[in-house]
């Protein structure tokens, strides 16, 4: 008998991957990457910020490649952070000098400054808009002719605040006392992806997992949390959108001065502070309510996702064994994509091994239980 | 070679980080090292942990063996093997002997390893102990404190329960009579090859961020009772359909046109060397 070897997995990888491409290419269009990145912001908005990767080029980049799983995309584009030397570190950011696309807060009607809408599908319907089916490159140059030609400015003039230094609504708060102030942490923040997470982790490495995490997954726990699995029933003190610009120290001095700066560019971020009612018990068993803070800020515009991990941020400075939601581990270890995909379809590989194992585990039990049995009976 | 990516993938800054923990890893047998574990081109759960000790130690010269489930043309490792092959251009072999780095899921080499060569295990779940305690920040105590007890609790109530020791693949293991240790997933019928090994033996687990090691000519027991022994997997009246060995690790097959049972050895590579063997001395 000739020994034929079991081979074909090279083989059969290479059809596969053929079969993939095809299942990308077959209706014979080729989607164009400028497209993607002109007309899906919301899915590249979702992509680089569990990514941690702020590139829109790169992002509709692996959303092509991805098909627009953004599982995948989230995937590629971390795997190609994985191959970049990480140069330089940023100037302290202060989301305070952010350029203001949008603005609420759900707590005070009357904030100073004012509410700003910006773009929200908060209050369209959610219907389906068959025009959308013919419109053309020619139809949306027109409409954005007109719509830059409409005078925007005149009408709200008075009205307008400086956009680019809105004060805080947080701030606001503590001005009227109702607030505690508290003090700037300045410590070093850990970097969750230069060196692994050990508990109790800190603030900052929390907020890193959490702003990575999976935002299907960082959702659903913070619903969780609010329906009821979960002590909080939170307000947004303050949603914002905008831009943020990032400066990096001149690299030949030591001592980094705002002066000595470079400017590199801007990116667009969601900030949301929560506020958490908590109920404080004071001397003689008097019982006071505080607020406390929750705090979000996601790459793009996130706004689900970066209220859910203001919530989420709070469960987690209060650990309380009654919640799984307020258990750091819980929480931390399961939100990232990366890691809750690859594990969960690595059950996809064979395990004919371990299934062996197991086979003789139960195969000796059961000799053992029949062994048993029989004894009983003689 | 692809050469719009770095040699081996990471930026040199990731290799090095990866080494400096490895190297602790040495130096403390079994004990679990945390690491920064890198987003790979492949699953999480798909042998990161594995590929990046592979990325972060391989050179030019080195000669790369990749085995998943025993063989070495399962998908996985033909495709792990392409991914590193592809990022550094090094010369990749299915003969244990000629291979300097061998990465492995699952299952140890029946040919016994040699001094100059490095087995890297893939790990999918590196804490011993996660089965009956699912806090780490708890398991890290544990282990700091050598506190095995649950552990031998653990196996105590199998045999309470099932008569024997039920671990499937993946029983614990003393290391150096200090730490206690998951051999990753290989069947109870490894657990020996770890024990004394010549080559350096590392453990990678991406998703969970650990790295560990078994430095050569150390002590790996498998944790048993005085009156339980530890039993590895029984194969008796068995042997390889192809190769006629019965001291090795067998899968179990099915004739699809007879139903019968059948065996065939889970090392294909050691199995079709076997075979070769037998043909050139002329048996069968």
């Amino acid at each position: 008998m000739g020994y034929v070897a079991v081979k074909g997995g090279t083989k059969a990888i290479e059809e596969s991957i053929k079969r993939l491409k095809y299942e990308r290419v077959k209706k014979g269009t080729a989607i164009e990457l400028h497209k993607i990145e002109a007309g899906m912001r919301g899915l590249i908005d979702q992509v680089m910020s569990e990514s941690s990767l702020y590139d829109q080029s790169l992002a509709a980049l692996a959303i092509k490649q991805a098909e627009g799983n953004p599982e995948e995309a989230v995937f590629l584009l971390r795997a190609y952070r994985s191959t970049l030397p990480r140069k330089h570190v940023s100037r302290v950011i202060s989301s305070e000098n952010m350029k203001v696309e949008r603005r609420i807060s759900a707590s005070f009607k009357d904030v100073p400054g004012g509410q700003i809408l910006g773009a929200t599908t908060d209050y369209t319907h959610r219907l389906l808009d068959s025009e959308l089916e013919n419109e053309s490159d020619i139809s949306i140059q027109d409409w954005l002719r007109a719509f830059q030609e409409e005078d925007h400015s005149t009408e709200y003039q008075n009205d307008m605040a400086d956009l680019n230094s809105l004060p805080k609504v947080l701030d606001y708060l503590r001005s009227e006392g109702l607030l505690a102030s508290c003090e700037n942490n300045d410590l070093q923040p850990g970097d969750v992806t230069r060196k692994s997470l050990e508990f109790p982790s800190m603030r900052s490495e929390r907020l890193q997992i959490l702003t990575r995490g999976q935002t299907g997954a960082v959702t659903s726990l913070a619903y969780a949390v609010i329906r009821g699995y979960g002590a909080l029933h939170p307000t947004v003190g303050e949603l914002r959108v905008g831009q943020l610009p990032i400066h990096l120290d001149h690299p030949l001095l030591d001592e980094g001065q705002e002066e000595d700066s470079y400017y590199i560019g801007d990116f667009t971020a969601t900030e949301v502070e929560m506020l958490i009612p908590l109920t404080v018990e004071k001397e003689q068993g008097k019982k006071e309510i505080e607020f406390e803070v929750g705090y979000g800020m996601c790459m793009g515009q996130n706004e689900t996702k970066a209220i859910a991990m203001g919530i989420l941020d709070n469960c987690l400075e209060k650990p309380n064994k009654e919640f799984p939601s307020h258990n750091e581990e819980f929480v931390l270890y399961h939100i990232d994509s990366v890691e809750s995909t690859g594990f969960i379809s690595h059950l996809k590989m064979p395990h004919y091994v371990t299934f062996q194992s197991k086979l003789d585990s139960i195969r000796k039990s059961k000799d053992k239980t029949t062994e048993q049995e029989v004894g009983l009976h003689e | 070679m692809n050469k719009t990516y770095n040699f081996a993938f990471f930026d040199e800054g990731s290799k090095r980080e990866i080494r400096r923990a490895t190297l602790k890893a040495i130096a403390i047998p079994g004990y679990q090292v945390p690491f920064a574990s890198r987003e790979m081109p492949i699953g999480r759960g798909w042998g990161t942990g594995g590929l990046q000790l592979t990325l972060s130690l391989i050179g030019k010269d080195d000669v790369l063996k990749v085995i998943d489930q025993g063989s070495d043309e399962s998908v996985n490792a033909v495709n792990i093997k392409k991914l590193v092959s592809d990022t550094t251009g090094v010369r990749t072999t299915d003969r244990t002997k000629e291979a300097s780095l061998i990465q492995s899921r699952h299952r140890v080499p029946e040919v016994p390893l040699q001094r100059d060569q490095i087995l890297i295990l893939q790990v999918p779940l590196p804490e011993p102990l996660r089965n009956f305690e699912p806090s780490e920040h708890e398991t890290k105590k544990l282990h700091a404190e050598r506190e095995y007890s649950g552990a031998w609790l653990m196996l105590f109530e199998q045999i309470m329960k099932y008569g024997i020791m039920a671990t499937d693949a993946d029983h614990p293991v003393m290391v150096h009579d200090r730490y206690v240790m998951a051999p990753s997933p290989i069947p109870r019928f490894d657990n020996a090859k770890l024990d004394g090994n010549e080559a350096l033996i590392l453990l990678g687990a991406g998703r969970e961020k650990k790295v560990y090691a078994v430095p050569p000519y150390t002590n790996v027991s498998s944790l048993a009772f005085d009156d339980y022994e530890f039993e590895i997997e029984s194969f008796a009246n068995h042997a390889c359909i192809l190769c006629g060995s019965n001291d090795v690790f067998l899968d179990e097959l099915v004739d699809e046109e007879s139903g019968e049972t059948y065996f065939q050895c889970n090392d294909t590579s050691n199995c079709l060397e076997m075979v070769n063997q037998k043909q050139s001395l002329g048996v069968n």
